[in-house]
């Protein structure tokens, strides 16, 4: 049951995957992500890990999907589907299915832990992310804010301004 | 029981396809979505190893779920900018289509 749900959802991850950096849609390319990153979610929840699928679909497929519709929405031009894919795409294949291999034999030959996935309870995570983790914590919270501030400055218009 | 090499070798996968969207792609909307593709593989890679430890060794068995969390923080940040400054690059040159944008190439 458990490698049953994980090859239909491996096959949503890479084909999703495949589908964004293939088609020539723009936007069919952001559906594509959507259909892989909401498939990484059901992995999630195959390794227990219920928060993380939660925070997956909420951050990834609700804002950063939108905000990514919202920008090809707002950069819309003629030229998306001529400029889909560049002259040095062999040259890019072959790179990525050299590290795909080199990564993936690494996994294969480094297979040694035979141990059952488990579950940590909810309150652990969240005592150890207020407590062992909590300057890293802020300090996500102060890059939020830094990178909110920054995408405002840089998108605005700037005619009033200055 | 699906085995962790499983979910590694799903992920170094998801991995390459994304480094070749980053590099085979012209578009600068298409790049942001492929280095999203990387970030899930690494994401992936993490939580299958924390949910497979036994909680004896170093790392207690939700430290990898964590540093998900922090991953999927920074790309949030990291989506933010990269649409801020796509926007502008449209704004100032009317393109998103990286190999136009040269004002820095010496």
């Amino acid at each position: 049951m458990s490698w049953f749900l994980f090859i239909i959802l491996a096959v949503f991850t890479l084909g999703g995957g495949l589908g964004v950096v293939v088609t020539r849609n723009v936007v069919h390319a952001a559906l594509f992500l959507l259909v892989s990153l909401v498939a990484v979610a059901g992995l999630y929840l195959i390794l227990f890990a219920e928060f993380l699928a939660l925070v997956q679909v909420l951050i990834y497929g609700g804002a950063i999907i939108i905000v990514l519709i919202f920008a090809i929405m707002l950069t819309r031009t003629a030229e998306y589907p001529y400029i889909s894919d560049n002259k040095q795409w062999p040259l890019a294949a072959v790179a990525a299915a050299a590290v795909g291999v080199v990564l993936g034999a690494a996994f294969l030959d480094n297979n040694h832990s035979q141990t059952t996935p488990n579950s940590p309870a909810f309150a652990d995570l969240a005592n150890s992310l207020f407590t062992t983790w909590a300057i890293p914590f802020e300090v996500a919270s102060l890059v939020l804010l830094v990178a909110l501030i920054g995408a405002i400055i840089i998108a605005r218009t700037g005619e009033d301004s200055r | 029981m699906v085995p962790l090499v499983a979910f590694q070798v799903l992920s170094a996968a998801l991995f390459a396809i994304g480094i070749y969207g980053v590099m085979a792609r012209r578009s600068a909307v298409l790049i942001v979505m492929s280095i999203e593709l990387m970030l899930n593989a690494v994401n992936i890679n993490l939580i299958a190893a924390a949910s497979h430890l036994d909680g004896t060794g170093r790392w207690a068995n939700f430290d990898g779920q964590i540093i998900a969390i922090f991953i999927i923080t920074v790309a949030a940040a990291e989506v933010g900018l990269g649409m801020a400054i796509i926007l502008r690059m449209y704004r100032n040159r009317s393109t998103v289509n990286v190999d136009e944008i040269n004002l820095m190439k010496w």
